[in-house]
């Protein structure tokens, strides 16, 4: 294995880690904005996280070894997860080991453990959590993998980096196909990572929570890690769409001189998208929970449009 | 006088009938244009059939028009249908006006639409073009689709609703078919109107793509099996036929059935001429004889006068459409016969049906009685239409269904049973409501009426003669037509 | 311009069309409806002309032309108008629910593939590939008829159906010749006037348009 290979895969995780929050902090500040209030500023997501970091860990009396256990699970699968998806270079060593059904499965891991978690003390509202995120799973998760097998048909492979070099050698064009995965990968995403109209990530009200809920009764570090963990699923996510649709800035393979310019890009691709997000969230209301299986049903047929479309038109 | 100036009176005095008819609708004098009119497009129409007679079939309007024994024979019918129907609308439809069920508007768009119900299903028969048989058939549809709801009851708006829909959605299906069909011709015959002329269709069917037909016949046959009132697809003919005035029901159920029948057998000679296979016939015996018995069974239950009678008109199609399934010289000629006198006996039973309702203000069976005594003429003629349209002898439906039969046991004897028992389920249904309805005193609900008489005696003294006596002319006119129809 | 992208940019428009006809599968209210239909009838013109213009077949503008102002124009209009003057309730109801409708649209999309599969290998033209998509959307026309309840929505699945038929004729054959171009137009815009006159009368009678009322001519036992 070249050092240089592994450079760029530390690099990645590094930029994951490192910017995660600052991504975070920008689609917040951003919405403050939007909304006419002064903003925390673009790095409170890290002050959050130092203070967490610091503080001891209350846990309830009958939690099992799941739930200490979970947050370090979520953490490390989001990390595994960012070494697997091109965000900097498609040169990662982990690479061939993994493709994107694995990205699925690592999420659908780190998702399992999050709600048993939820469900771990007993609470009430942690069972809600747990089983509200386990519904939008269930219908998200079907038309999440539609959306993956259009694109890896369309790009003949369901690794990402060859996803990646096959749009860079210019052979793929304007397919419907494509056209309505994206449409559909951008409703999953929304679900995926709770973001309004399927969840609010800003609520207090528990009632209205799903993620939260299940996180409620984390303290401390275990927090900390889990925070941590969502800021970097949100930013997976993107990178996720970015690499299957518009990965031009990525570095291609051999390529070490344009890492950085692979940072600007990205830097650059993440402030549009965040940009989307939160008009998205402004503009749109958070939908009543029994409308979600409207909405991720129309998120299913449209990837699978995409997909018949490929067969049918392409 | 040549054969192009024919075809254009033909079609013209419709045209133009239903144009003066759209102003004058609602005056005195309007019956009587209407019958004039109709008179005139007949006599034009004879013409034509003994231009064809004598001359063999023919191309007129640069090819637009195609005339042969098939369909000027049903032109013919259809004229003729025509004329007696307006004959008995001037009377009915006086007194529908004095009951207040119409007004004036109502009268003028009523008179326009039947003339032009007529021009759209003589274009259909007379046109070579078949996307422009399409083209006629909706015309024709959306002629009849607002003179069904005339009287604006709920049931009349919901009945002209289905009808709408259904035949709409039918004919939508048989528009995709002939897209189909005009796939498979343009390979053959090159683009342009001329791949979809008939003429030209048939010379070269056996060069079309079988595949492409066989898929094309499968929404021809949805399309316009709807039109003809197959089963499954036979909803709203009862609704449709119970709820418009009389004349209308009785021009839908005698005329625009047979067109839609005519509309798929010409199809169906271009399938098979592709295919080469039984396939196309052996759809149309299975949709032929689904229809008979579940019209046959239907027919059980009806308590409303003209459903009843709309049922019987579901389940003479399904026989006619089983023979030109079932294919051959016989059967072919019984079909032809079949749809000849079933278009006469009908429109007999609904111009009594319709005095009888008018008597009695009401299309309940149950109430309707003691036709003999109150009115003898309506109550006979009640009475032998119904023994004609079941098929006794010596009415020309025996001879038709007699054909048939034997044709069936002939050539596809296990369809048999089925055969005799819709035939016979329907004889016992129709009869014994008749019976009911004729029989007995006369309730004082009753109101008395001069009914037409001649519509209603030719109709059935023609039925009668066919049955006893085919006339040579009209013999050789459908051996010639058979011929065609291989 | 080579063939290759005009099949490209027809196939996509094909998608549209469907996406449109699977939109109007799923709104729920009436306004919504009549605009994707415009819509559908905007992408189905675009895609008639190009095809007119990549084929050389310059009827194909005729028709295309025909279909911007009956369809995109025309039909929308008047039913916007009719919508405002019945004063109808925006909702639409439907009889089975929205998730399950969409899954069989899709398996009418299936369906439609493989019934058009011999076609599409005989076809020579550029647009062979788009009659399993018109035949789609002529089935989830009338999918749309069959399960809602609303008179207006049952007209706009008509005129959805209509649509596909359209576009089968374009993708199919480069279009039917003028004629009978013609006479179908003809037929769909006197069609309009009946519908429009026709939801006046169920107004009248019925006080609303909910189709369900209209379900008094059944059999009694």
């Amino acid at each position: 294995m070249k050092p240089e290979l592994v450079i760029i895969e530390f690099l990645q995780v590094a930029a994951l880690l490192g910017l995660a929050p600052a991504f975070a902090g920008w689609v917040k500040m951003l919405k403050c904005w939007s909304q006419g209030r002064t903003s925390p500023g673009l790095l409170q997501p890290y002050r959050d996280l130092a203070k967490l970091l610091s503080k001891d860990v209350v846990l309830a009396e009958n939690a099992s070894w799941i739930f200490r256990f979970t947050p370090y699970l979520v953490f490390g699968t989001a990390v595994l997860a960012g070494g697997i998806i091109p965000i900097l270079s498609i040169d990662l060593p982990l690479a061939p080991t993994a493709d994107v059904i694995v990205i699925v499965a690592l999420f659908a891991i780190a998702r399992f453990f999050t709600a048993l978690a939820g469900m771990d003390i007993g609470t009430a509202f942690g069972g809600m959590g747990s089983s509200r995120e386990m519904m939008i799973a269930s219908l998200a998760e079907p038309a999440m993998l539609m959306a993956i097998f259009t694109v890896s048909l369309a790009n003949r492979s369901t690794s990402l980096s060859q996803i990646v070099q096959v749009i860079y050698s210019g052979q793929s064009v304007i397919r419907p196909s494509l056209a309505f995965a994206f449409l559909a990968f951008v409703l999953i995403a929304l679900a995926e990572t709770g973001r309004i109209p399927v969840d609010n990530p800003a609520t207090h009200l528990e009632l209205t929570m799903v993620h939260e809920a299940m996180i409620l009764e984390y303290s401390g570090r275990h927090l900390a890690l889990v925070e941590w963990a969502g800021m970097m699923k949100l930013f997976l996510f993107v990178a996720l769409g970015i690499a299957s649709f518009a990965p031009w800035g990525i570095a291609a393979r051999g390529s070490f001189s344009a890492l950085p310019g692979a940072l600007v890009y990205m830097a650059l691709k993440l402030g549009l998208v965040g940009t989307v997000i939160v008009l998205v969230e402004t503009g749109l209301a958070k939908m009543r929970l029994f409308r979600l299986p409207e909405f991720l049903g129309a998120a299913f047929l449209l990837s699978t449009l995409g997909m018949l479309s490929y067969f049918i038109l392409d | 006088m040549n054969s192009s100036m024919t075809l254009l009176i033909v079609l013209g005095i419709p045209l133009v009938s239903a144009a003066v008819l759209a102003f004058v609708g609602d005056r005195k004098f309007a019956p009587e244009i209407n019958i004039l009119g109709s008179l005139a497009t007949f006599g034009a129409g004879l013409g034509l059939a003994l231009e064809v007679y004598t001359n063999g079939p023919m191309l007129a309007g640069g090819k637009f028009f195609f005339v042969d024994a098939f369909n000027v024979y049903l032109a013919v019918l259809t004229s003729f249908v025509s004329v007696t129907t307006a004959l008995f609308s001037r009377r009915y439809m006086r007194r529908e006006r004095e009951h207040g069920r119409v007004g004036h508007v109502g009268m003028r768009f009523y008179h326009a639409m039947f003339q032009m119900f007529i021009f759209a299903m003589l274009l259909c028969l007379l046109t070579n073009n078949v996307g422009v048989l399409w083209i006629a058939m909706e015309l024709a549809t959306l002629s009849t689709v607002l003179l069904v709801s005339l009287y604006r009851t709920p049931t009349a708006i919901e009945a002209a609703w289905k009808y709408f829909i259904l035949c709409g959605v039918g004919i939508a299906q048989a528009l995709f078919g002939t897209v189909l069909l005009y796939f498979a011709a343009e390979k053959v015959l090159g683009e342009g109107g001329d791949a979809l002329l008939w003429t030209n269709l048939s010379r070269v069917s056996g060069s079309l793509e079988p595949t492409v037909l066989s898929l094309a016949f499968v929404f021809l046959m949805v399309g316009y099996g709807t039109k003809v009132g197959l089963a499954p697809l036979h909803n709203w003919l009862p609704d449709a036929h119970s709820e418009g005035p009389t004349p209308i029901s009785a021009v839908l159920s005698g005329l625009l059935l047979n067109i839609a029948l005519y509309a798929l057998v010409r199809c169906k000679v271009l399938v098979d001429g592709s295919t080469q296979t039984h396939h196309a016939g052996n759809i149309m015996m299975g949709f032929g004889i689904l229809s008979i018995l579940v019209a046959a069974f239907s027919l059980l239950r009806q308590k409303d006068i003209k459903r009843m009678f709309s049922y019987s008109s579901i389940e003479h199609m399904g026989i006619a459409t089983f023979a030109f399934g079932l294919g051959g010289p016989i059967a072919t000629f019984g079909a032809l016969l079949h749809m000849l006198v079933h278009s006469l006996a009908k429109s007999s039973i609904f111009f009594t049906v319709g005095h009888a309702s008018q008597m009695h203000r009401t299309q309940e069976m149950a109430r309707i009685k003691g036709l003999f005594k109150g009115n003898p003429l309506v109550g006979w003629g009640l009475m032998f239409g119904v023994m004609a349209i079941v098929g006794m002898p010596p009415f020309g439906i025996f001879a038709s269904e007699f054909l048939i039969l034997t044709a069936t046991i002939k050539d596809a004897p296990l369809w048999t049973p089925f055969l005799l028992l819709g035939l016979g389920v329907a004889f016992a249904a129709l009869l014994r409501r008749t019976q009911s309805m004729v029989s007995g005193d006369v309730p004082d609900y009753q109101k008395p009426l001069t009914p037409a008489n001649v519509p209603v005696i030719l109709h059935l003294a023609l039925v009668l003669i066919l049955g006893i006596h085919m006339p040579a002319f009209l013999n050789q006119w459908f051996h010639t037509a058979v011929e065609l129809l291989k | 311009m080579g063939l290759n992208i005009a099949a490209q940019i027809s196939s996509f428009l094909a998608a549209l069309v469907l996406l449109s006809a699977f939109g109007m599968l799923v709104q729920k209210r009436i306004n919504g409806l009549i605009n994707l239909f415009a819509w559908q009838g905007l992408f189905l013109s675009i895609n008639t002309a190009l095809v007119g213009y990549f084929a050389g077949k310059h009827h194909l503008y005729i028709s295309s032309l025909l279909t911007l102002s009956l369809k995109v124009v025309l039909l929308p209009y008047i039913l916007h108008v009719l919508v405002d003057r019945l004063k109808i309730r925006k909702e639409v109801e439907s009889v089975v629910n929205i998730p399950t409708t969409m899954l069989i649209g899709i398996a009418l999309v299936i369906f439609s593939y493989h019934l058009m599969a011999p076609v599409r290998e005989l076809s020579t033209l550029i647009t062979r590939s788009t009659l399993a998509i018109a035949l789609a959307t002529v089935m989830i026309g009338l999918l749309m008829m069959i399960t809602r309840k609303h008179a207006v929505t049952q007209i706009i699945g008509f005129l959805a159906l209509e649509n596909g038929l359209f576009f089968a004729a374009t993708s199919a054959t480069y279009g039917m010749p003028l004629v009978v171009e013609l006479g179908v137009a003809l037929d769909v815009l006197i069609a309009a006037f009946i519908f429009g006159i026709f939801f006046f009368h169920i107004n009248t009678a019925f006080d609303s348009l909910d189709v369900e009322q209209m379900a008094r001519l059944k059999e009694e036992d």
